[in-house]
């Protein structure tokens, strides 16, 4: 088993790939290994006539889920890594040459590059900070049995449901400035004099694209919080409460220590896909008005529109390398969270 | 906070999740009024909350302008077969990932990991390309083939939580009385691992059901199309029209919302127990 570094240094996208294919093909040649024996399996049971057999099953095993990855994920993204580097554009298909780095200078030249890395900026953690201090104080308040609990947490649960696309949909006719509820509501409130056109002015249409990002995502964290709340141990508040801790100390002093390698997981995870999530902001303003609400996950749908492969595969290559940046931190988070488990197990 | 409460803080909790509670149903609520007022009423002041007279012109329409009838069929028969396969093949890879130790282990978990990272439109070109070549473009089975391998990852890590979550012993049992590995594993695991399998079979059948960019650029007839590139037709440039729209919406909401409030509960198990284990 390589370690977790060794992954990561060469976690190139074709080392992955390389990877899915010895899985499939080479992995009968498994032998001893050191570390910890397997997990209940062949204890006791050291015949080699068993390890080829036993290299076959995970062979035989893993290669439906590798051979469909490698075909159809995997593949495509490394025919669509290298456009990256030739002038690929549909308007003129006559000249698909080797033009190195230029459309990675081209991405970092362009006027709006800017605009979309702060708009990312905002998106990712504007989203990230309400949906987390949300989920936590549901999942805290979740806990503790109440009457309709379940029924709550099946509504609660909807709007996981509902696809991205649809939700910025739902929102973009919210948002209406002559029709939208919101404007109404604020104005029955007094919050407001007048409507407010809100997708139409740059500053007000990332503040709604947030909302709808936030009524998504709060979800996710309150299940993620309220399973590892599950997790510690009781005797851990009893003594809290012999100690006299209050409620506030409690919970920074024990269940934010407990559960914190779970946290740092779920904000890492939710970053890589809130990052790579342009459905919401595509069907909500499709990245107006003027391009001001583009995040780089959009901006590359537009450039791809406009028939720049080129340039719309660099982008992406930024968004997976900037993303494996995030898995180094993944990675050494569940590493910490299997010795957690063990330090705690009975 | 386990512990007794004051009178004050279930006060502050229950407003709190009171008003969560509005603002998650709310858009839910105006969509579905939206869908059920006439054509006619959907633009008129004061914005009605409750309207005048219920109308289901809206939904008439959209299976009359439009073959909304087809849309759903095709979403419903792509998303169920890639969603089981999906899940089939999943389990396979997620029962190994769980029970064995070996070399290659860690980097396929990466592998599944960068999936996620990719964005879609990176593969898109190539894809079309490929499946351009194999035949398949504008074609059910090309898009069931295509989200097979996009569900697999996730799905896998989540199983694989599934059966950590299964002692060995249960196996180890079986197979000292004499059951092969294949027999403990299809007659003991599975059996009990069926709420787990159907909330994974329900988590795909999801994310098929709404995706959008693949099945936009892989089908293109009318006869082909899926529910979100219908929905994404219903969008021109400078103009929606609400009233479909809302009604088409709430057709697609309305049986993942179903199928999820049934399967919510073990969902929450699978991801908690799979993604944290990573």
């Amino acid at each position: 088993m390589p370690s977790a570094s060794e992954t990561t240094s060469s976690s190139t996208s074709t080392s992955a790939t390389e990877t899915v294919k010895t899985a499939s093909a080479g992995s009968s040649r498994n032998r001893k290994r050191g570390g910890p024996p397997a997990r209940g399996t062949e204890r006791g049971r050291r015949k080699p006539e068993f390890t080829s057999r036993r290299g076959l099953l995970i062979a035989a095993f893993m290669a439906p889920a590798a051979i469909f990855v490698a075909v159809f994920t995997y593949y495509p993204m490394i025919a669509g890594s290298q456009m990256a580097f030739r002038n690929w554009n549909l308007t003129d298909l006559s000249d698909t040459s080797w033009v190195g780095l230029k459309n990675f200078r081209d991405v970092f030249a362009d006027p709006a590059w800017g605009t979309v890395l702060t708009n990312t900026a905002v998106w990712v953690f504007g989203s990230i900070v309400p949906q987390l201090v949300i989920g936590f104080a549901l999942a805290l308040w979740l806990r503790r049995k109440f009457r309709f609990r379940g029924l709550y947490q099946a509504l609660v649960f909807f709007p996981w449901a509902i696809s991205g696309f649809l939700i910025g949909i739902l929102f973009r006719w919210l948002f209406n400035s002559e029709f939208g509820v919101v404007n109404d509501l604020l104005q029955k409130a007094g919050l407001i004099d007048e409507p407010v056109a809100w997708l139409a002015d740059p500053k007000t249409a990332m503040f709604a694209v947030v909302v709808a990002n936030v009524w998504y995502g709060v979800t996710f964290f309150t299940i993620m919080i309220l399973a590892a709340l599950q997790s510690v141990p009781e005797e851990l508040y009893e003594a809290a409460a012999l100690d006299g801790a209050g409620k506030v100390r409690t919970l920074f002093q024990i269940t934010i220590p407990y559960i914190r390698v779970t946290l740092a997981l779920t904000v890492l995870l939710r970053v890589i896909w809130i990052f790579n999530f342009p459905d919401l902001i595509f069907g909500m303003t499709g990245g107006g008005p003027n391009n001001e609400t583009h995040i780089v996950t959009t901006w590359m749908i537009k450039i791809t529109q406009q028939g720049d492969y080129g340039r719309a595969s660099a982008l992406g290559l930024i968004v997976v390398a900037t993303l494996l940046v995030f898995a180094v931190f993944f990675l050494l988070a569940t590493r910490e969270k299997r010795d957690d488990k063990r330090e705690v197990k009975p | 906070m386990i512990g007794k409460e004051s009178t004050a803080g279930r006060a502050t909790k229950f407003t709190v999740l009171g008003l969560w509670l509005v603002f998650t149903v709310f858009p839910l609520y105006w969509i579905t009024i939206t869908s059920l007022k006439a054509p006619g009423d959907i633009f008129t002041f004061p914005i009605a909350y409750w309207p005048e007279r219920f109308s289901l012109e809206n939904y008439s329409g959209l299976f009359g302008k439009a073959d909304f009838g087809v849309y759903l069929t095709n979403s419903l028969i792509v998303a169920t077969v890639a969603g089981a396969v999906a899940t089939a093949i999943s389990m396979l890879s997620a029962y190994v990932l769980a029970r064995f130790e070996f070399r290659t282990k860690s980097a396929l978990l990466m592998a599944a990991l960068v999936t996620q990272m990719i964005p879609t439109f990176i593969a898109l070109g190539p894809l079309y390309l490929l499946m351009t070549d194999l035949k398949l473009v504008d074609n059910r089975l090309g898009l069931i083939l295509v989200y097979i391998a996009v569900c697999i990852p996730f799905c896998t890590v989540m199983l694989r939580g599934f059966f950590e979550n299964i002692p060995d012993a249960l196996e180890e049992a079986a197979m000292i009385d004499g059951l092969s590995r294949f027999g403990a594993l299809f007659r003991v695991l599975l059996p009990v691992m069926r709420p787990g399998i159907v909330a994974a079979f329900i988590f795909n059948f999801v994310n098929c059901w709404n995706e959008l960019f693949l099945s936009v650029t892989l089908m293109n007839s009318d006869t082909n199309k899926t529910v979100p590139t219908a929905l994404n037709g219903f969008i021109s440039s400078f103009n929606i029209d609400w009233g479909s729209m809302s009604a088409a919406a709430v057709l697609t909401i309305l049986p993942t919302m179903l199928l999820f409030a049934f399967a919510s509960r073990h969902i929450v198990q699978g991801l908690t127990s799979g993604a944290v284990k990573g």
